[in-house]
């Protein structure tokens, strides 16, 4: 009955505007590495109207499990109903919020960037502050590797001459608790 | 690998096809009774459900009847409801059936035949994504590539549609995996490290509710579909009756605790009693077990939220417990474990709260009472649909298996219909299913041969799984239905006339059937009921007839609107009443 509705004209993906005391999580999840469960989890997300602002899974040493980190933005009240409906899900094993706690963060990006004439100097100086590898080289061409926190990923984009950019992959953020604490099955 | 086998080979190990399989293990888990309609896919299966007799299929006339007639069987016993369906058009068909089932946590498994594995993805004949399809309105579902997983995957199913909050389960055969063979063991049990609910309330958490419960002035017990679910009726009358504090139910409770009762003050909610909303508002404790605090029950959540009480919330599903409304004492487990070890601690303590307090308490519930909320115009020279059921009640003696549709006919029944046991109120009060009834009330008379069922449901409602007529016809099922036929989608016109400036935009039900022709079409009794003195005859006579379906239509009075109304949006205690108008 008072369901938050978008403005006029909006599209009709277009979440409504974070509410006041969202904050970002991470949040790491072990499940049981069956066909469909990657499904189920981005099913529940869209389903309840839960964002995801990134998603990346993989097998862990354990080839049984993977281990999917999702960045979502959400008050308190919501993160836990996340936090307990992710639990629900059968396949899922353990699912841990590492925001709560002293953690790491790391992405991966891919980024081809014009280097042209002086353009070329500047841009292997770059890379070098922002201790990225430059994996491709053309003539007219850098495609630099770039890992580290979102942040300092979207700060290499912000400090790029926006048009030098020819294409960016990212693979979302993966998280690890810092000290002893281990999720395990 | 398992091939398909060619007849007449004889092997030193007994090898199983799937589909003697499938039939194997239904019959591992003591299922009696099978919902379903055959097709391409499931031939196999039905082939071997032919050659045995230890489980009995019950051909219905559509997949949704299928699927209702699995769940009312479910909700009328404490059993599994198990329907079988083919692929593609035949899991669609039933998935209306599986989300009902779904929203009321009703224990279901769902087998469904699927395309051959080669084929699938390949846009076959009949094929559908079924585990896609129904992902977001089962409790869990697999789709089974090799046979060598079939038997495992069946104890799982079962297993999960049973254990922690019920739900349906599906499982797809593709048909090629119910030609291949292998050896058939069926596991004694099945563990999953990834599931495993909590069964015991935490015992400090007990013991909080305890202590606040005693020091309650204004106290409340209010139960739900989860009192039913784990059969907790028992400890919980004692509990409230120890207590000596009120209790309501919800529409998914009713029977969790006797209606007649004089602590029971009648079901809360939008369409609940006066007395009934206005003490779930006032209370300063209230105790909350197997309830999930639904829109429909607290009414506007910030109204809700003005009073300061304290709650204790009971629940097997964690993610119930604080979803719409925080609660300060939560308890996650087996309903009925958790109000037995509530009733150890409160021996001996009978007496023990303030018993003042309580006795002013009461006083004040019996001045909202004394409102008499449900009371209607007796006088009335037209059929009162609330006279329908209050007849009903005295003919079957508070006795019937009642089920229901959706609509102003359900709320009449649940206001008016006292039901003192558990497993008699079946109707889908989650999703609201239209349809709903006829088919659960097939599951419900299966469930317990010989017993008397009802069907109350409305004119809009029936035409929706008329079909299963047939099927009534077929295995000589004497239901009794109750048809409250106001000419009108009834619920709709009344938020029409209430809310929409009387504009009744297609809710008149236009071009009707006879319905006691279309009873006898099928070969059953049909009766026209038209004037309020013939009401109780009409109802006994055909309650007398313990071998006939008999189709009992009353004409009722178009006008008559239910009450009370808690109005979308407003609070609980903003209801409005039949005296307002």
């Amino acid at each position: 009955m008072n369901a938050p509705t978008s403005p006029p004209g909006a599209s009709p993906y277009a979440l409504p505007a974070a509410p006041a005391g969202a904050m970002r999580h991470i949040i790491s999840i072990l499940l049981e590495n069956e066909s469909g469960a990657l499904s189920r989890v981005a099913g529940l997300f869209s389903a309840r109207g839960y964002n995801i602002e990134s998603l990346t899974v993989a097998p862990t040493e354990d080839a049984s499990l993977s281990r999917m980190t999702i960045v979502t933005v959400g008050s308190d009240d919501v993160i836990e109903q996340i936090t307990k409906q992710l639990n629900k899900l059968i396949e899922v094993v353990k699912v841990v919020d590492l925001s709560e706690a002293p953690h790491i963060e790391r992405e991966l990006m891919l980024i081809k960037v014009r280097a042209t004439g002086k353009d070329r100097e500047e841009m292997k100086r770059m890379a070098d502050i922002f201790r990225g590898r430059i994996l491709d080289v053309t003539e007219t061409t850098y495609t630099i590797e770039l890992t580290g926190t979102g942040s300092k990923l979207d700060a290499f984009l912000e400090a790029l001459d926006k048009t030098a950019i020819l294409e960016t992959v990212r693979t979302g953020a993966s998280g690890i608790a810092r000290g002893e604490r281990v999720l395990r099955a | 690998m398992g091939a398909a086998m060619e007849p007449g080979t004889k092997l030193a190990v007994p090898e199983l096809t799937g589909a003697e399989i499938v039939i194997r293990c239904l019959q591992e888990e003591g299922v009696e009774c099978v919902f379903g309609y055959p097709g391409g896919a499931v031939l196999f299966i039905y082939d071997e459900l032919f050659k045995q007799d230890k489980v009995r299929h019950v051909l219905v006339r559509h997949e949704q009847g299928a699927a209702h007639a699995a769940d009312g069987y479910s909700r009328a016993s404490d059993r599994v409801g198990v329907c079988l369906v083919t692929s593609g058009p035949g899991v669609t068909n039933a998935v209306t059936g599986i989300a009902t089932a779904y929203m009321d946590s009703i224990p279901m498994v769902i087998i469904s035949g699927q395309v051959p594995t080669h084929a699938i993805g390949l846009d076959a004949f009949q094929e559908c994504d079924t585990v896609g399809i129904t992902r977001p309105c089962v409790k869990h579902n697999f789709l089974v590539k090799d046979v060598r997983d079939l038997a495992a995957t069946m104890k799982k199913a079962f297993h999960i549609a049973t254990t922690g909050r019920p739900g349906p389960v599906l499982v797809d055969i593709p048909k090629d995996v119910t030609t291949h063979t292998c050896r058939f063991e069926y596991p004694a049990t099945v563990g999953m490290r990834s599931y495993n609910p909590t069964v015991k309330g935490h015992p400090g958490q007990i013991k909080k509710a305890v202590q606040l419960l005693l020091e309650a002035k204004r106290p409340m017990v209010y139960t739900g579909g989860g009192v039913i679910l784990s059969d907790a009726s028992a400890p919980l009358a004692r509990l409230v009756r120890t207590l000596g504090y009120p209790c309501t139910n919800t529409l998914m409770g009713l029977g969790g605790y006797p209606a007649t009762d004089r602590q029971f003050l009648g079901m809360l909610g939008m369409h609940g009693t006066y007395e009934a909303n206005m003490a779930m508002q006032h209370c300063d404790v209230l105790l909350a077990i197997g309830a999930r605090f639904d829109d429909r029950v607290i009414g506007n959540p910030k109204h809700f939220g003005e009073v300061q009480r304290r709650i204790i919330h009971v629940d097997i599903d964690p993610s119930s417990i604080s979803k719409r409304v925080k609660v300060d004492i939560p308890i996650v487990g087996n309903v009925r474990e958790v109000l037995e070890e509530m009733n150890r601690q409160f021996d001996g303590q009978a007496g023990k709260g303030d018993q003042k307090a309580l006795a002013a308490w009461w006083t004040q519930i019996e001045a909202w009472r004394a409102k008499d909320c449900l009371r209607y115009d007796r006088s009335s020279k037209v059929i009162k649909p609330q006279f329908v059921i209050e007849k009903l009640y005295e003919v079957t003696k508070g006795e019937a298996f009642v089920t229901s549709d959706v609509g102003q006919h359900q709320m009449w029944a649940a206001q008016f219909y006292k039901f003192d046991r558990p497993r008699r109120w079946i109707n889908s009060g989650g999703l609201g299913t239209m349809g709903f009834g006829l088919p659960a009330a097939m599951g419900a008379q299966f469930a317990n041969p010989g017993a008397t069922v009802a069907c109350v449901t409305g004119e809009s409602s029936i035409q929706m799984c008329l079909q299963e007529l047939s099927t009534c016809k077929q295995y000589r099922l004497p239901i009794k239905i109750v048809n409250l036929n106001n000419r009108y989608m009834g619920m709709v016109r009344q938020w029409q006339e209430f809310f929409h400036g009387n504009r009744y935009a297609e809710s008149y039900m236009d071009a009707l059937p006879d319905f006691v022709k279309l009873a006898e079409g099928y070969g059953h009794r049909g009766t026209l009921v038209e004037r309020p003195e013939d009401v109780e005859p009409a109802l006994r006579d055909a309650f007398a007839r313990k071998s006939e379906l008999v189709f009992l239509d009353f004409v009722t009075d178009q006008t008559e609107n239910v009450f009370p109304m808690v109005p979308g949006g407003k609070g609980i205690t903003e209801m409005i009443l039949a005296e307002e108008l």
